[in-house]
């Protein structure tokens, strides 16, 4: 763990990653204690009015604070990001794990399965399904969740594949455990650096597919506030409010990079064959 | 002495991309008696680990049985396979792999004890401090992880884990190959300490001719998956009769002064177990070899009391073709 620390401190842009996103958490928890208006207040006195002292980063087509509609919008692009994840690794989990472990027919039939996933077009496939189903954010969550699991499906096959052979695990099995407590108890615990890896990229991955579904408008609905809606707004003023498309796309921008610095991060500092070099 | 164990003709066959199958494991029978120190010798990759996991049920054989204690290892479920599993423990060459990274010595070496329901859950501590006790580990190693430990004592609390199930057999892996020269021979104690204390079976298996002379009662030297000579270990000691017995032992050192130097040098590498040659799968190597020795392969008899050798000197009447 103190190797993994260390080793992680020395990559600053991974450090200013995590220093960012811990910002975005402290702003997506902090919303309402933070945003100078509530970000659905009309105010049609103020309509497209640019960034100034009233409002820092201007306001939109029905005089709305943009500020604090980013500031809000965070609150979405978090949430879908995490609990998409969520699902695609658990999901992600169990057939990697089901794949690895048992191997034969099993695998066979899961891996195939994992190439058409990825064969097809996820973000075509996630359109299709969302008009089917209605733009909701927990349809999106879902959605997005179970049109990326296939990744830590591989990788926890990988690891599964070289674990169940490790002695350990061998004399695990001479004790008299069963399979569940194996999986659960002794391989599991052991291949989890990798998922984590792919967890904190998979976040950027969802924050820009949900940002770009909202975009289209069959993401999350207006009036609540989502970074990509408000870039829908932007386009739609683009001569007349460049602050409606600047900010919420600097925010994505920075976010989605933040987070693939962590994870590229992480996955140097966990990397145990780059750990003899340098101590 | 009754007999504990009885392996019977186990083969295990790797599937092997672009050829035959890899044989490992290519027809061996032995049985082992209750108590006994059975060594099994040989060079890396003739067969002994793949030869131990099928014996265990760590993986399924493509032929053959074991019968432990009168129980078919192969065809067990249920509680006959969970009486054969405590029964047999295997302690492997590399105890930091054998001990999962993330779990302390009390979870590692208590594990068992609840898998079998053997004590409570408040008894488990006591009955880890004694067993680690018994292996000569202080029990402030209690809540350490395996990385905080020498290689000698990971080996120790591998065999504390492996005690926790009170085994009748043990079947170690060269236990004592990946330690230091100095921490090896207190292994080799504590298994002998063992031996003798609980009457505990062993199957030894050992590259290291040397390891095993004062330890085992028995020795069955193996090449390519097979079984080339078994006797007695003072009588192959004093007389190994199979050529390749011959060049393993001339190779190990002795310490008396004039001592024979005679050194039997074996040419070329083992071949592989994809390829194994026609006739006797050593006759490419042997120092001996006659005529039929390329065609036809040597069946393993009993060519003296004892003594099981497969070599086509000693078809005849024992000692007939010897010289």
């Amino acid at each position: 763990m103190s190797i993994f620390w260390r080793r992680f401190r020395r990559n600053r842009l991974a450090v200013a990653g995590a220093v960012v996103v811990a910002f975005l958490f402290i702003i997506a928890i902090a919303a309402p204690l933070i945003s100078p208006y509530d970000p659905n207040e009309i105010d049609r006195a103020h309509i497209l009015e640019p960034p100034g002292p009233e409002h820092p980063l201007g306001t939109d087509d029905l005089g709305r604070d943009v500020l604090s509609r980013m500031i809000y919008g965070s609150r979405i692009s978090l949430s879908v990001g995490f609990v998409a994840v969520g699902i695609a690794t658990i999901v992600g989990i169990f057939f990697g794990a089901l794949s690895g472990y048992y191997g034969g027919w099993v695998d066979r039939i899961i891996m195939r399965f994992v190439d058409i996933m990825l064969s097809i077009p996820t973000f075509f496939l996630i359109l299709a399904v969302i008009a089917f189903v209605g733009p909701s954010i927990w349809n999106i969550m879902v959605v997005i969740g179970l049109t990326s699991w296939m990744g830590v499906a591989r990788l926890v096959r990988a690891e599964f594949l070289s674990l169940k052979e490790r002695e350990f695990v061998l004399a695990e099995r001479a004790l008299g455990a069963g399979n569940m407590r194996i999986i659960f108890s002794h391989i599991l615990p052991n291949s989890m650096a990798p998922v984590f890896v792919s967890a904190v990229l998979g976040v950027a991955a969802a924050i820009l597919v949900e940002s770009a579904l909202s975009f289209l408008g069959i993401g999350v609905q207006p009036p609540t506030p989502s970074w990509g809606n408000i870039l829908t707004l932007g386009k739609d003023n683009i001569e007349i409010a460049w602050w409606l498309s600047v900010f919420p796309g600097l925010a994505i921008l920075i976010t989605v990079l933040a987070y693939n610095l962590v994870g590229e991060g992480l996955r140097d500092a966990l990397d145990p064959r780059l750990w003899g070099s340098e101590r | 002495m009754k007999e504990l164990l009885r392996v019977m003709d186990v083969k295990k066959y790797f599937p092997f991309r672009g050829g035959g199958p890899l044989r490992a494991v290519d027809g061996v029978s032995f049985t082992v008696k209750e108590g006994e120190v059975f060594a099994i010798v040989g060079e890396s990759g003739c067969g002994k680990s793949t030869l131990a996991r099928v014996i265990l049920r760590l993986m399924m054989p493509t032929g053959g049985r074991v019968i432990f204690d009168g129980m078919d290892v192969f065809k067990a479920g249920g509680e006959e396979l969970s009486r054969i599993r405590r029964g047999m423990q295997i302690i492997f060459q590399d105890p930091m792999a054998s001990l999962n990274p993330r779990k302390r010595i009390i979870d590692a070496v208590g594990e068992p004890l609840l898998i079998n329901r053997m004590v409570k859950r408040g008894e488990v501590k006591d009955h880890v401090v004694e067993l680690l006790r018994r292996v000569g580990i202080d029990s402030d190693a209690l809540y350490r992880y395996p990385h905080e430990f020498s290689g000698g004592q990971r080996q120790r609390i591998c065999i504390a884990r492996a005690l926790a199930v009170k085994p009748r057999l043990i079947v170690a892996d060269e236990p004592i190959s990946a330690l230091d020269v100095s921490i090896q021979a207190q292994i080799m104690n504590l298994l002998e300490d063992l031996q003798r204390q609980n009457r505990i079976t062993h199957v030894f298996i050992s590259h290291n001719l040397l390891a095993v002379q004062h330890f085992s009662n028995t020795i069955a030297v193996m090449y390519l998956g097979r079984i080339v000579e078994m006797a007695r270990t003072e009588d192959l000691f004093s007389r190994p009769f199979h050529p390749y017995s011959e060049a393993l032992l001339s190779a190990v050192p002795r310490p008396e002064v004039g001592g024979k130097a005679g050194r039997i040098l074996l040419k070329g590498d083992v071949p592989s177990p994809v390829n194994i040659p026609d006739g006797c799968p050593f006759h490419p190597r042997c120092h001996r070899r006659f005529d039929p020795c390329d065609r036809i392969i040597p069946m393993l008899r009993e060519v003296d009391s004892g003594r099981w050798v497969s070599c086509h000197l000693y078809n005849g009447r024992f000692g007939n073709l010897k010289d």
